[in-house]
C-alpha cells in the first residue's frame, strides 16, 4: 500500500484508530464523560478527514475498495449519524445500571462496518463490513442486559442475522461460480460476455437479495425490525435505522448500478414486488401500534420502500435522490429518536404514545422539534422530507413507473395517518403542573438538544432552500 | 416584490406572534390584526392602482419572478391577474374577520393560534399567486398542517377525528395532484427538452389525448376535494363544524375557493381538450352537489351543518359555471366565490356568535332569539336572503349569471340546477324560522350583538349589497382572465388565446409548430 492509498482510507484509518484509542482510555480508567467526549471529538476528526481527502476522488484500491464522490458521502452521513448517536448517548446512558464506556468501542467498530460497505467494491470487503457491522449491533442492541427485551432484541439480531449472511454468503458463491469473479466491474465485465444468464446466475442474485432484505429490514424480510426497534437502547435504535441501512443500501446500489441488475426481468419483477410489498405492508402495520418507539420501525421499513422506488429506475437521476433522500431521512430520524432518548428515563424508555400527551404544553421546544421531524418523515412541504419525496418521485417517473409511483403516493397517505396521531397526541390533553425532577446532566441536556434543534434547523431549511445540497450532490456523485 | 412581502408579512406576523405571545397574552391578536390589514390596505392600493384592468390579451399585473430549485427547472414566479387579486382581496377581507372574531373567543394559547391563522392566509395567498406549478403545489400544502392544528386544538368535542379527515381527504388528493404535475412536467421535456415547472411554459404543451384525460383528472380530484364536489365532500361538513368559528369561516370562505381557482387557472388552460371532454360529467356532478347539498342542508339540526351543507349546494353552482365554459358563466362563478365567501362566511360567524352565547348548536334549542336580539336578527335575515339569492344581494347576480352561461351548454342540466334555488330558499328561511322566529326556550335573556361584532357583520353587508347593487368593478377586473379562458374552448384554441407572456421569459421564445420551440 502506498502513501496515497492510507491518505484515500483516512476515514476509516480514523475510526479503526479511535477505538483503539477509546478502548486505551477506558484502560486507564478515566470518566464516562471524558469518554464520551474525546469520542465525540474523535468521531468529527473522522467526519472531517472525509473533506479533506476529496481531492483524490475517485481513488480505487484495488481489488477491494474505491473511494469516490458517493461513497464519501454515504460515509460522511454515516458518521454524521453516529455524532449524533454518540451525543445523545451521554445522557440515555448515564443514568441506567451498565457502565456504557465498552459501548464507545462498538459504537466505533459499528461505524467503521458501515463505512467498509460504502466504498467496497468487492464481495470480500462487502461481507466483511457487514460482519464488523453486525457483530458490534448485537452487543449493542443488548447493551443493556439487565432488560428482558434488550436481550431479545440481541438474540433475535443474532439469529436472522446470521441466517441472512449464510443467504448472502450462497449468493456469492453461486455469482463466483458463475462469472468467475468477486469484484463488481469484473463481474459486469464477464457477465457482457455471456449472452443469456444461467439460472445459476440468478438464484444467487435472488440470494443475495434475500440477505440483503434482511439487514434492510424490507418486506418479506422485515418481521424482526420492530422488536428490535423497541427492544435496543434509543440511541442504538437510531444507529440501526440510519447508519447500519445506509452501508448496506449503498452498497446494493452500487452492485446492482455496476452490473446493471435490472437489464434481467426476474430480477426486476423481484425488486418490484418487494419495493410495492414493503410500502403496502410497512405503513400498514404502523397504523395500529401503540408504541412509538415501534410506530417508527415500522416507519423505517416503508422508508426502505421509498428508497427502493428510487433505486429501481436505477439511472443517475436515482442515484441522486437515494442520495438526498437518505440524508432528509437520516436527519428527521435521528431528530425523532433523539427526542424519545430526551424524554426517556431510568426506568424506561419513552415509548409509549401516552408519554406525549400534552406534551406541546409541557415541554414546547421539545414538542416542536419532534413535530418537525414527523411531519418531514411524513413527506409534508417546508421540509426536507418532502424535497427527499418529491425527488424519488421525479425518478421513478422519468422512466416510467407510474405504478410504483402511485403506490407510493397512496400508501404515504396511510403513513400520514400514524404521524399525525402522534402530533394529535402532543397537543391532546391540558397542561398538567408536573413536579420537575432536576436533571443531574444540565450541560449534556443542553448539548443534545442544542443538537436537535440544529438538525430540525436543517430539516426546514432543506426543504426551503434544497438547491445547496442538491449542488453537492451533483457534483459529488458524477 | 410586493407580493412576496405580502406572503412574508403574514408569514413573519405568524413567527412575532408565536413568540411575543409567550410573555403577553394580548399581544397576539394585536399583532395578526396589524398585519393582515398591512396586507389588506395593500392589496386594495394595488387594486386600486391597477384599475380598469382592461388589456386584451390577458397581462400579468404585477409579477416576481426568480430561480428556486434550478436543478429541476423549479421558479420563485409569483404573479397575480385580475382573478388573483380580486381572490386575494377577499383573502384578506375575510383574514381580517376571522382575526378580529376570535378576539375574545380564543381563550387559551393565543401565540400558536394567531400563528395558524397567518400561515393558513399566507398559504392561500400563495397558492392564488404561483405561477409555478411545484410552488403552487408547495403553498397548496403549507395551508394544510396549521389548519390541522386550528381544527385539532381549538375545535369542538369531535375536533380530533375532523381534523384527521380534513387532513388525509386534502393531503390524499394533493399528492394525486403532484403525479400529474411531474406528468406534465415529463411531457413537456419530452416535447422540448426543457425541464421546467412554469406554468407559462407548460401552458400548451401537447399531450396526447388519453395521458391528458388522466393527469387533467389528477389536478380535478385535487381540485373538487377542495371544492368540494359530491361525492368527495364528506370531510366538510366534520371540519366546519368542529373547526372554531375562524376556522369555519376560512374554510368556507377561502379554502374553498383556492379549489375553484385551480380548475380556472390550471385544469382549464393546461388540458383544454380533455377538459370540454370531462365538461358534462362535470357539469352533471355540479348540479348533484346542488341539489344534494341543499336537501342534506334541510335536513341538519347542527346549525354549523347546515351551513356547511349549503357550501356543498353553492360550489355545485362553481362546478356548473365554471364546466360550462363561456364567459357569462365564468364571470358568474367569480361573482359567486366572492359572495358565497361573505355570505356563508357571515352565517359561520353568527353561528359562533350564537354559541359563545348559548353554549350550543342544535337549533331545536334556539328559536325566538329574535325578541332579545333584534339587531341579529335583522342582519341574519339578510344572509339568509342572500344565501337564497335575492336580488339586490350578491349571490343573485352570482347565481344568475351561472345559470345563464349554463344555459347556454345545457339546458337541461340548467333547469335541474334552478331547482336548486328552491331548495336553497326552503332552507335558508328554516334557518330563520328556527333560530330567530318561533317561541323563546330559555329563562334568561340573551344579549345582543356588541360593537364589535356589528362591525364585523355590517362590514358583510356592506360588502355583499355592494356586490348585489354595483357588480362591475367585479365584473371588469376578472374581464381579461374570463376571456382567455372563454377563447381557449370556443374561438381558436390555446394558441390564440395565449397569455401574454412578454414580461421575464426565459427560454422558450416562440412556438413555431406543434411540439417544437426554437431559442431565440
Amino acid at each position: 500500500m502506498s502513501g496515497n492509498d492510507f491518505f484515500a482510507l483516512l476515514p476509516l484509518l480514523v475510526l479503526a484508530g479511535s477505538s483503539v484509542l477509546i478502548m486505551l482510555l477506558i484502560a486507564i480508567r478515566l470518566s464516562h464523560r471524558i469518554i464520551q467526549r474525546s469520542s465525540s471529538f474523535l468521531f468529527l476528526i473522522a467526519f472531517l478527514s472525509i473533506f479533506y481527502i476529496q481531492k483524490v476522488f475517485p481513488y480505487s484500491l484495488e481489488p477491494l475498495l474505491i473511494v469516490d464522490g458517493f461513497s464519501a458521502f454515504i460515509m460522511g452521513l454515516i458518521i454524521f449519524s453516529s455524532i449524533v448517536v454518540n451525543i445523545l448517548s451521554y445522557i440515555y446512558f448515564e443514568e441506567k445500571e451498565e457502565s456504557p464506556k465498552e459501548y464507545y468501542v462498538l459504537l466505533f467498530l459499528c461505524t467503521l462496518g458501515a463505512c467498509v460497505m460504502a466504498v467496497s467494491k468487492h464481495f470480500v470487503s462487502l461481507f466483511l463490513g457487514l460482519e464488523i457491522l453486525t457483530v458490534g449491533l448485537y452487543a449493542l442492541m443488548a447493551y443493556l442486559r439487565g432488560r428482558n427485551k434488550s436481550i431479545e432484541a440481541g438474540i433475535k439480531y443474532l439469529v436472522l442475522a446470521a441466517f441472512s449472511s449464510a443467504f448472502l454468503l450462497f449468493g456469492m458463491a453461486l455469482i463466483y461460480l458463475e462469472t468467475g469473479s468477486m469484484e463488481f466491474t469484473q463481474i459486469a465485465k464477464n457477465l457482457d460476455t455471456i449472452q443469456i444468464p444461467s439460472t445459476l446466475f440468478i438464484t444467487g442474485l435472488g440470494m443475495m437479495l434475500v440477505g440483503v432484505g434482511f439487514k434492510l429490514a424490507v418486506v418479506p424480510f422485515h418481521m424482526w425490525a420492530a422488536d428490535v426497534y423497541q427492544g435496543a437502547p434509543v440511541p442504538i435504535t437510531a444507529f440501526i435505522a440510519t447508519a447500519s441501512k445506509a452501508g448496506v443500501f449503498a452498497v446494493l446500489l452500487r452492485f446492482f448500478n455496476e452490473i446493471d441488475a435490472f437489464r434481467y426481468n426476474q430480477v426486476l419483477w423481484t425488486v418490484t414486488f418487494i419495493t410495492i410489498a414493503t410500502l403496502i405492508v410497512g405503513n400498514l402495520l404502523a397504523l395500529q401500534q401503540k408504541n412509538v418507539k415501534r410506530i417508527l420501525a415500522y416507519s423505517s421499513i416503508a422508508h426502505l420502500g421509498y428508497l427502493l422506488v428510487a433505486f429501481i429506475p436505477g439511472n443517475t437521476l436515482s442515484l441522486y435522490a437515494v442520495s438526498f433522500y437518505l440524508l432528509a431521512y437520516f436527519i428527521c430520524t435521528l431528530t425523532a429518536f433523539g427526542v424519545i432518548t430526551l424524554l426517556s428515563n431510568k426506568v424506561g424508555d419513552a415509548e409509549d404514545i401516552d408519554t406525549y400527551k400534552a406534551l406541546f404544553w409541557q415541554n414546547p421546544l421539545l414538542a416542536f422539534i419532534f413535530s418537525v421531524s414527523l411531519i418531514s418523515l411524513a413527506g409534508i412541504p417546508l421540509t426536507a422530507g418532502f424535497i427527499g419525496k418529491f425527488y424519488i418521485l421525479l425518478a421513478a417517473l422519468q422512466s416510467g413507473f407510474w405504478l410504483i409511483a402511485l403506490i407510493l403516493v397512496i400508501t404515504s397517505v396511510f403513513g400520514l395517518y400514524y404521524y399525525l396521531r402522534i402530533i394529535t397526541v402532543m397537543f391532546s390533553g391540558n397542561k398538567i403542573k408536573v413536579a420537575k425532577d432536576v436533571n443531574p446532566n444540565p450541560i449534556f441536556y443542553a448539548t443534545s438538544l442544542i443538537t436537535l434543534f440544529i438538525l430540525t434547523l436543517l430539516t426546514i431549511g432543506i426543504g426551503v432552500f434544497p438547491a445547496g445540497i442538491m449542488r453537492l450532490i451533483e457534483h459529488l456523485i458524477r | 416584490m410586493i407580493l412576496v412581502w405580502l406572503i412574508g408579512i403574514l408569514m413573519g406576523g405568524g413567527i412575532a406572534a408565536l413568540l411575543l405571545g409567550q410573555g403577553n397574552r394580548g399581544l397576539p391578536r394585536w399583532i395578526s390584526l396589524f398585519t393582515v390589514l398591512a396586507g389588506f390596505l395593500a392589496v386594495i392600493y394595488i387594486w386600486i392602482d391597477q384599475y380598469p384592468i382592461t388589456q386584451f390579451p390577458h397581462k400579468w399585473l404585477i409579477q416576481y419572478r426568480s430561480d428556486w430549485i434550478p436543478n429541476f427547472g423549479i421558479t420563485f414566479h409569483l404573479a397575480i391577474d385580475g382573478l388573483s387579486l380580486l381572490l386575494l382581496v377577499l383573502t384578506f377581507f375575510i383574514g381580517l374577520l376571522a382575526v378580529v372574531c376570535s378576539w375574545t373567543e380564543v381563550k387559551e394559547r393565543e401565540g400558536f393560534y394567531y400563528f395558524n391563522l397567518l400561515w393558513i392566509l399566507a398559504g392561500i395567498c400563495g397558492v392564488f399567486m404561483a405561477l409555478d406549478l411545484f410552488l403552487f403545489y408547495f403553498f397548496w400544502e403549507v395551508m394544510l398542517i396549521p389548519m390541522y392544528f386550528l381544527i385539532g386544538i381549538w375545535g369542538s368535542e369531535n375536533r380530533v377525528y375532523a381534523a384527521y379527515k380534513f387532513f388525509i381527504f386534502t393531503q390524499a388528493s394533493g399528492l394525486l395532484m403532484l403525479l400529474s404535475i411531474l406528468g406534465l412536467y415529463f411531457i413537456h421535456a419530452n416535447n422540448t427538452g426543457i425541464y421546467t415547472f412554469n406554468y407559462l411554459d407548460l401552458l400548451g404543451t401537447s399531450i396526447p389525448e388519453n395521458i391528458q384525460y388522466w393527469l387533467m383528472l389528477g389536478f380535478l380530484i385535487a381540485f373538487v376535494v377542495k371544492l368540494p364536489i359530491v361525492p368527495f365532500h364528506s370531510w366538510l361538513p366534520d371540519a366546519h363544524a368542529e373547526a372554531p368559528t375562524a376556522g369555519s369561516l376560512i374554510l368556507a370562505g377561502l379554502l374553498l375557493k383556492t379549489g375553484a381557482y385551480g380548475i380556472l387557472r390550471f385544469v382549464l388552460p393546461l388540458f383544454p381538450s380533455a377538459s370540454e371532454q370531462f365538461a358534462p360529467i362535470a357539469m352533471l356532478l355540479g348540479v348533484v352537489g346542488i341539489i344534494y347539498g341543499a336537501i342534506l342542508a334541510f335536513s341538519q339540526t347542527d346549525l354549523k351543518r347546515l351551513v356547511a351543507y349549503t357550501s356543498v349546494s353553492h360550489m355545485g353552482f362553481v362546478m356548473l359555471g365554471i364546466f360550462a365554459l363561456n364567459e357569462l358563466a365564468l364571470q358568474g362563478v367569480v361573482m359567486q366565490l366572492l359572495t358565497h365567501g361573505i355570505s356563508t362566511g357571515a352565517l359561520f360567524i353568527m353561528a359562533g356568535m350564537l354559541k359563545e352565547r348559548l353554549h350550543t348548536r342544535d337549533i331545536d334549542q334556539m328559536g325566538g332569539l329574535w325578541k332579545h336580539m333584534p339587531q341579529m336578527g335583522a342582519m341574519g335575515m339578510i344572509f339568509a336572503m342572500a344565501s337564497l339569492g335575492l336580488p339586490g344581494l350578491g349571490n343573485f347576480i352570482a347565481e344568475f349569471l351561472i345559470l345563464l352561461g349554463a344555459f347556454e351548454a345545457n339546458p337541461w342540466l340548467t333547469i335541474c340546477a334552478a331547482l336548486g334555488l328552491i331548495f336553497s330558499a326552503i332552507y335558508s328561511l328554516r334557518i330563520l324560522q328556527k333560530v330567530f322566529l318561533g317561541s323563546y326556550q330559555k329563562d334568561t335573556p340573551v344579549q345582543d350583538l356588541v360593537w364589535r361584532e356589528t362591525t364585523i357583520l355590517a362590514s358583510l353587508i356592506i360588502s355583499i349589497l355592494w356586490l348585489g347593487v354595483f357588480p362591475q368593478p367585479v365584473i371588469n377586473t376578472v374581464k381579461p382572465t374570463v376571456i382567455f379562458i372563454e377563447k381557449i374552448f370556443h374561438d381558436q384554441g390555446i394558441a390564440q388565446a395565449y397569455l401574454d407572456r412578454n414580461i421575464i421569459k426565459p427560454q422558450v421564445i416562440s412556438k413555431q409548430k406543434k411540439g417544437t420551440y426554437v431559442r431565440k
